[in-house]
């Protein structure tokens, strides 16, 4: 058996709901606050001010064996970042212990401690040093991080003319460099582009393969499978599942499915709305008969939204992304691809309407994202994973494999004998 | 919520269980926990941070003056229109000038000096936190170090008004008696306050950003509670004259820029120094270090959370 790297038991965390607002009290407030503050000390010692407590994470236990890429995966406010946090000292816990073997580095954002009015080599000193490492060693790695981020014309540049891309690429390329024997990650994948995200998973990969120990928090399921062979499953701050990534993901995306609609129909009161539009109904069925949540592989599907403008505008157009269970975006479909805006307009009512083929999806969960654009270039409206159906396979086209079809989509296509071509396929 | 951290350097050759099971590559173990009750400054952990103090202040130092265009002429700029103006008020309409042996403008500029260090490492102290909250919720450090940085990157601003007290003094064709080689001393003890007064602040900006607002009036009464403009015999005739004892004047002096400004003065232009006074004022700032540190690391575990 390997040697425990962390060993965390019975963590846990309480937050006083309120406490920000209460930090940003008036003067006079703050001076009573002041006054009144011993009293309530002496309430809370006495276990009384309950109140407005609760338990962002509560027994938690686990152990990481050194070298292993532990996966924490949960839904948004299960307090897999108050884990992270608390295990990189940023916070303390309420309660329990946690015992780390090893010279820890956390990486929950990029380029924390950036300076816009340094330049790049001035801000890979302070970013390095932020992140725990010394001046020797940056100035040993400073050409490999360089080199890493492909910024080297810019060096001297402040890094407020930077790019934004630019900016993370440098940030990564130091925080890649680091040498903890334990790493701690969170939703690093979750900014930067596709390739920056591949170049992100890459070089985690090598980490992991280093036997380093390795916590990485994401939401993006395909990486959490790739990278980790454990994961734990954090539900309302408790521990839900703790086993090989692939069962525990399991767990993950049934829950996931549960709470999910198909089609919204907003009331007057609670419709998403700004000082341009207001959305009124969202919904996902199948082209003919009613919705159920759950569509065949084989059934066309039409997603319709309603919605109001507030204003004539000049042109405002419909975005659609259709997310997996992974969270990868399988496809976006746009009615601004369209010279005439396919939108119909009754007054100031519009309906957009988006026909899904059959045989096109995969069977899995969707999650739809609506994105509605002013002029083609400014998003007025957003209204992330707005609806969510899930896919079916029941009359099977699919042959005699019954196992899960790999890809965010599984289009039927068309397959040809090439014989009526002497050409080869790859010269076309 | 009364939590603690401890990191312990594992010995090498220790026997626990902890040691055993321990990799070679590494001999660091940290422990979480909570652990209710006052803590105390962890030098050792401050020391291994070190470099970070040192980019940090190299930061702040390098921000100060970018973007503007008389850049570090401001570092000299602001002490001395500061004196002129104090010569022109008290010096000549107050007539004080007459009441020291040295010029006046020397006189004030002297202090002058060792007050604007104070009162910027206070100002940038007590915002210090709130500027880098970024930092605190995302990175682990001693969350001391952000006021140390905010006063060692006044460390600069002071070495160029010394550079400008110079410059006056040979102006003058004065000659500094030989106590000036107690001057670093009296850094020190404006560092000591300075840090005490500004990690307080800043502790306190966290919870209640009304001291965004309490902090510059703050300094602006305190300046006139030193003797930066005025002599101090001025004062003390004053008290004697109303009939105060002495004690009045101890206590004047538990403001311990009072006796740094004084001692910058002895060191630099050989005016008097009442010892006594100045132990007062010593004994002050070890004070104040303590209790704004120890109020800091009381509250410091609340930083992330409320920042």
């Amino acid at each position: 058996m390997s040697n425990l790297a962390v060993q965390v038991e019975g963590i846990g965390k309480q937050y006083q709901l309120g406490l920000r607002e209460k930090a940003n009290q008036t003067f006079r407030e703050a001076i009573i606050g002041m006054a009144s503050a011993p009293l309530q000390r002496l309430k809370h010692l006495s276990g009384r001010d309950d109140a407005g407590k609760f338990w962002a994470l509560r027994d938690i236990s686990f152990d990481v064996p050194e070298g292993e890429v532990l996966g924490i995966i949960g839904h948004n406010g299960a307090g897999k970042s108050t884990l992270l946090k608390i295990l990189s000292r940023i916070t303390e816990p309420t309660e329990g212990r946690a015992t780390i073997h090893g010279r820890v580095a956390s990486l929950l954002e990029v380029g924390t401690g950036f300076h816009n009015e340094l330049s790049g080599r001035e801000n890979v000193y302070l970013n390095g040093a932020i992140l725990g490492m010394s001046k020797t060693e940056i100035d040993r790695k400073f050409d490999e991080i360089v080199d890493f981020s492909g910024v080297e014309k810019f060096l001297d540049t402040p890094i407020k003319r930077y790019s934004s891309g630019m900016k993370v690429r440098l940030a990564f390329a130091v925080a890649a460099h680091l040498e903890p024997e334990i790493l701690i990650i969170d939703e690093v994948l979750a900014v930067g582009d596709a390739e920056f995200q591949r170049k992100c998973l890459g070089k985690m990969q090598d980490v992991a393969t280093t036997g380093r120990t390795v916590l990485f928090v994401s939401h993006n399921m395909a990486a959490v499978e790739s990278l980790c062979n454990r994961a734990i499953l954090l539900e309302s701050g408790e521990v839900l599942a703790d086993d090989q990534t692939g069962v525990v993901v399991g767990h993950y995306l049934e829950k996931g499915s549960n709470s999910s609609l198909s089609s919204i129909h907003f009331g007057e009161k609670d419709a998403p709305s700004n000082e341009h539009i207001r959305v009124q109904r969202v919904s996902v069925a199948p082209d003919e008969g009613r919705s159920s949540g759950i569509f065949d592989l084989t059934v066309p599907l039409r997603v319709e939204i309603e919605f109001e403008r507030m204003a004539r505008e000049r042109r405002l157009d419909v975005t659609l992304h259709f997310r997996t269970e992974r969270d990868i975006v399988a496809f976006v479909s746009t009615t601004a691809d369209r010279n005439e805006c396919p939108i119909e307009w009754t007054e100031n009512r519009g309906l957009a309407m988006c026909h899904v083929p059959a045989n096109f999806l995969n069977s899995q969960q969707y999650r739809v994202s609506v994105l509605i654009i002013r002029d083609r270039s400014e998003c007025i409206m957003r209204l992330d994973d707005i609806v969510a159906f899930d896919i079916e396979d029941h009359a099977s086209r699919r042959g005699r494999w019954f196992g899960k079809r790999e890809g965010a989509v599984s289009p039927f296509l068309e397959w040809n004998k090439p014989c009526l071509s002497t050409e080869p396929m790859a010269a076309k | 919520m009364v939590t603690s951290v401890a990191e312990l350097e594992q010995p090498s050759d220790s026997g626990t269980a902890d040691a055993v099971a321990q990799d070679a590559v590494s001999a660091v173990i940290t422990v979480i926990e909570p652990k209710p009750g006052w803590r105390t400054i962890d030098f050792g952990e401050l020391w291994k941070y070190r470099e970070l103090v040192y980019f940090l202040t190299w930061r702040d130092v390098k921000v100060r003056y970018k973007q503007t265009v008389m850049g570090a002429a401001w570092a000299i700029l602001q002490p001395l229109m500061t004196s002129l103006v104090f010569v022109i008020l008290f010096g000549k309409m107050g007539g004080m000038e007459v009441d020291t042996t040295v010029p006046y403008l020397l006189f004030v500029f002297a202090a002058q000096i060792a007050w604007q260090y104070f009162a910027t490492s206070v100002s940038q102290c007590g915002q210090s936190l709130v500027t880098s909250a970024n930092l605190i919720s995302k990175v682990y450090f001693p969350r001391l170090i952000v006021p140390l940085a905010s006063v060692g990157a006044g460390l600069v601003d002071f070495l160029v008004g010394v550079g400008v007290l110079v410059v006056l003094m040979i102006a003058y064709q004065f000659v500094p008696p030989v106590q000036i080689v107690f001057l670093p001393l009296f850094l020190v003890g404006v560092i000591v306050s300075a840090v005490g007064v500004g990690s307080l602040l800043a502790a306190l900006t966290v919870a209640y950003r009304d001291f965004r607002y309490v902090v510059p009036f703050l300094i602006q009464m305190w300046m006139f509670a030193t003797p930066v403009g005025y002599p101090l015999n001025k004062l003390t005739n004053f008290l004697e004259s109303r009939g105060y004892s002495r004690t009045w004047e101890l206590l004047y002096f538990a403001n311990p820029m009072a006796g740094m400004t004084q001692g910058f003065r002895w060191s630099v232009l050989g005016e008097p120094l009442d010892m006594s006074c100045l132990a007062v004022s010593a004994i002050s700032a070890c004070l104040l270090l303590v209790f704004g540190a120890t109020y800091f690391r009381l509250v410091e575990r609340r930083f992330a959370d409320i920042v």
